[in-house]
């Protein structure tokens, strides 16, 4: 089976340990040997937040080397910018476009502003050969739980994997509490379909 | 059936599956979530114990009674449970004994960085080191066995890669769902073997040495070393997560994987070097195989490389491992794999510099007002850094070397010494709080304080310690102060968890760690009964009421211990219906309260405006504000008749809960 790194980023809170676990029990499910490691300790006091996931037939470093992923999947702007040195050239970011300021106060935060979108394109678009922005936050929203957002960008990511979309749909059921279900499936297929607020900036 | 596990995970399973009934340990990254998952399985007992050499202590006494017996810890609690780590590896155990030791390689949540299988040969007991999740299912009922038949307990490494990892394990459904059994012994009585006399040592030591010469043998054979022949113009002896690497980046080459790396199986190393041309040593920070392989007479020293290829600081990375082998001439390139695609010179990446995500307090947290109170005392009486250098004469001759970093105006300041210990509130170390001038190691706040005072330091000392370290070994440094004449400032910082691991329950806590009601330390009479009468506790909200107390504790000529509580943030305090709003007409944009570093405090341009789903009303901010712009309002404007603007800044495109700490 093609190998596969995807490297998920955000910032804690957002879900990504829970999409990342969903998309390592898809790529078992299909028959892959699945490796993934998270940032753990300091970085969960909303530090950013960064999970490798590798597939394949058989999978040794459990970390995505830089210019090795296939697929970064951001769930904010500015970790996408951090992160995107991990693509290699023919990767594909798909990338939220929800933004989460960092501290106020120069001196923490190193002094450099939060980058502006043109900024944030111009990163991103040095690294991927594809950039998709969502609006995964405000569909979300919409959909009637902004916490659902993360499944949206999976759903966005299983455009490009050839695994079947019954593979996603059991293994979110499996994955996400009952009352919960419904909800997650939706969010996964509004993201799965191409949608008219996404854009492309390269 | 498969199932994706961590590393910790697995090694709780493995323990599990090979009947262990007592497991203790002191939570700490990358080690917590062994014994958090472990607790959860039916008729074991596990304990967070009030420190890693009580844990192991524990977990001896439960070993000599015939219980099989797992005790958890990070790499630097083990030097915390040195002590009894050297007297059972010389006592020997009738249950088998693991312990299992976390290490940290690039430091991510540690205060340093050590290689503990030193600690194996330190010790003279066995090693093992997993390189995946199923190898610590599997080596944690080997090391169980090898424990039992060896007498001696085992160590078992792992490292954050190792234990933070997810791979796949083979799990047997019957096992996990069989009945356990609680062991149910007598005791073996056996002074000679249990109580450490020089008399009784002094046996056991012949046979330690007796027992690495049997492990010595066990390990020549065992099928955790093991051969893999592939091209024999490079063979590589690796372990742990080194191994994974080095497979990834050298598919052609020879392996001699090692699960038991102490005692070293030498004679299969030295087959294993006269049949490649090229021996590379692959391991994450010290030279410990290295020194060893080097030291055999049969291994001719040209052929083997190690250290000089690869750095002993920090983790490794395939990336690494395949940069280091390219740029060292003496391995072929033929051989190395590049893990990655990307030619890093075919398009220059943009320059931009981008904000660093730095780990924070969270909102609503009951450290911010003390750090930031101890930030003012640390600062005000400050004397220009120019007319400290001139006061002490331009400095002391010899202290300004290259191992200071700095200069020495920088080093010479008055204001109080904060010795700041480890936990969260170590996060107040960072700007803009900046409010902590040493962390050593756990406890050592208490000590460090008494020592400058009687080391005639000019400044106040005080010590700031969290509740949880305070019970780890901070209680010790607190009878050296009570009972020493000293005048000494003790903050604990009680907010009744281990917070930074991710809310484990302490001996403060009123509950164990798998959730039953448990008697809970009453800090204020044990402080007083340690020989400090002055003990005072204040709200971890109220500013005014830590200036007052802190301030009067200074002057104080006696000890003194200020207790300020909360409950933390993140362990279930109820939600409030209020928040925290910058009336905008008041704000001039002094940002004053911005060095509270909160979250939830954003700068709009040329005022502060409060994320609304973040702010947890704490009201820090609204006590610091010099202007009285902070206001509390209802969370929820909707349901506030008056029509008090609450509104913060776009609070649906903010993250609404942070993530726990445990995955």
């Amino acid at each position: 089976m093609k190998p596969l790194n995807i490297v998920l980023t955000g910032v804690g809170g957002q879900g990504i340990l829970l999409a990342s676990d969903i998309l390592c029990q898809v790529g078992m499910a299909v028959g892959y040997d699945v490796k993934k490691t998270d940032v753990h300790g300091m970085a969960q006091r909303g530090g950013s937040v960064v999970s490798h996931v590798r597939l394949a037939d058989k999978v040794f470093s459990p970390l995505v080397s830089t210019g090795a992923a296939d697929f970064l999947l951001a769930f904010e702007k500015l970790e996408a910018c951090r992160w995107a040195r991990f693509l290699h050239r023919g990767g594909v970011a798909v990338v939220s476009d929800e933004a989460i300021p960092t501290l106020a106060l120069a001196g923490s935060s190193g002094g450099a502003p939060y980058p502006d979108d043109t900024t944030i394109a111009h990163i991103l678009c040095a690294h991927a050969s594809q950039v998709d922005i969502v609006p995964a936050a405000s569909l979300a929203t919409e959909l009637g739980n902004p916490r659902v957002a993360n499944v949206i960008l999976l759903g966005t990511l299983s455009r490009f994997l050839d695994i079947p979309v019954e593979s996603w749909h059991h293994t979110i059921e499996e994955r996400v509490p009952p009352k919960f279900q419904e909800l997650n499936l939706r969010a996964f297929d509004v993201g799965r379909e191409p949608m008219a607020r996404e854009y492309h900036p390269c | 059936m498969k199932r994706l596990l961590l590393g910790n995970e697995a090694l709780a399973l493995g323990a599990d599956a090979a009947n262990v009934t007592v497991a203790t340990g002191y939570p700490g990254t990358p080690s917590t979530e062994i014994l958090e998952r472990f607790a959860r399985y039916p008729g074991v007992y596990a304990e967070w114990s009030p420190n890693e050499k009580v844990a192991l202590e524990v977990g001896i006494g439960a070993a000599l009674v015939g219980a099989r017996t797992m005790v958890t810890m990070k790499h630097v609690g083990l030097n915390v449970a040195a002590d009894p780590f050297f007297a059972v590896a010389h006592m020997g155990v009738e249950g088998g004994l693991v312990i299992v030791s976390a290490d940290d390689p690039g430091m991510h949540s540690s205060q340093g960085e050590q290689d503990n299988r030193n600690y194996a040969k330190f010790a003279k007991v066995p090693l093992l080191e997993p390189s995946d999740s199923q190898e610590c299912v599997d080596m944690m009922r080997v090391g169980l066995e090898l424990s039992e038949s060896f007498d001696t307990p085992v160590l078992l490494r792992v490292t954050g890669r190792i234990s933070h990892a997810q791979s796949l394990v083979e799990v047997n459904a019957e096992q996990i769902e069989r009945p356990r059994v609680a062991g149910s012994h007598a005791f073996g009585r056996d002074p000679e073997k249990y109580v450490m006399l020089p008399a009784h040592a002094r046996q056991r030591r012949v046979i330690m040495e007796e027992r690495l010469h049997d492990l010595q043998a066990y390990a020549e054979t065992t099928p955790l070393n093991h051969i893999s022949w592939g091209d024999r113009r490079l063979g590589i002896v690796s372990s742990s997560i080194a191994y994974q690497y080095a497979r990834e980046v050298f598919p052609k080459a020879s392996f001699l994987k090692l699960g038991m790396a102490y005692p070293l199986p030498v004679q299969l190393i030295a087959e294993f070097a006269s049949q490649v041309a090229t021996l590379l040593i692959v391991e994450e920070l010290d030279p410990f195989m290295e020194e060893q392989v080097r030291a055999l007479p049969s291994v001719p020293p040209e052929h083997v490389l190690g250290k000089e290829v690869f750095p002993s600081i920090g983790e490794f990375s395939s990336e690494l491992v395949a940069r280091c082998a390219l740029e060292h001439d003496l391995i072929a390139s033929e051989f190395v794999s590049l893990p990655a695609s990307r030619e890093s010179s075919d398009q220059p990446e943009p320059q931009v510099e981008l904000p660093a995500r730095a780990p924070l307090l969270c909102p609503g947290c009951g450290h911010r007002a003390t750090f930031f109170t101890l930030r003012q005392l640390m600062f005000q009486d400050q004397t220009s850094v120019a007319e400290v250098g001139q006061a002490e004469g331009g400095g002391t001759p010899g202290t300004d070397g290259p191992y200071h970093r700095g200069t020495l105006e920088r080093r010479r300041q008055y204001g109080v010494v904060v010795n700041g210990d480890i936990g969260c509130y170590t996060l107040g170390a960072f700007q803009p709080l900046f409010a902590m001038d040493t962390c050593a190691c756990m406890g050592a706040s208490i000590g460090m304080a008494l020592g400058m005072e009687r080391g005639g330091g000019k400044n106040k000392v005080m010590a700031v310690i969290g509740d949880s370290t305070f019970y780890h070994s901070g209680i010790t440094g607190l009878v050296d102060v009570g009972t020493s004449g000293a005048a000494t400032t003790v903050v604990i910082l009680d907010n009744g968890t281990t917070a930074m691991t991710g809310g484990n329950v302490n001996p403060g806590t009123g509950s164990t760690v798998d959730g039953r009601p448990a008697r809970r330390v009453d800090l204020e009479t044990l402080c007083r009964g340690l020989g400090v009468e002055d003990v005072q506790v204040v709200d971890a909200f109220d500013v005014q009421e830590i200036e007052y107390q802190l301030g009067r504790a200074l002057q104080s000529t006696e000890p003194s211990v200020l207790i300020v509580r909360s409950q933390c943030v993140l362990q279930g305090r109820p939600a409030s219906d209020m928040v925290s709003y910058v009336d905008a007409e008041k704000c001039v944009g002094c940002w004053a309260c911005l060095v509270t570093a909160c979250p939830a405090l954003v700068r709009n341009r040329d005022k502060v405006e409060i994320v609304t789903t973040l702010c947890a009303d704490c009201q820090v901010c609204n006590q610091i504000c010099p202007h009285d712009a902070i206001v509390q309002v209802s969370r929820h404007p909707s349901n506030d008749a008056a029509g008090v603007p609450s509104a913060g800044p776009d609070p649906a495109n903010q993250a609404t809960e942070r993530e726990k700490a445990r995955p």
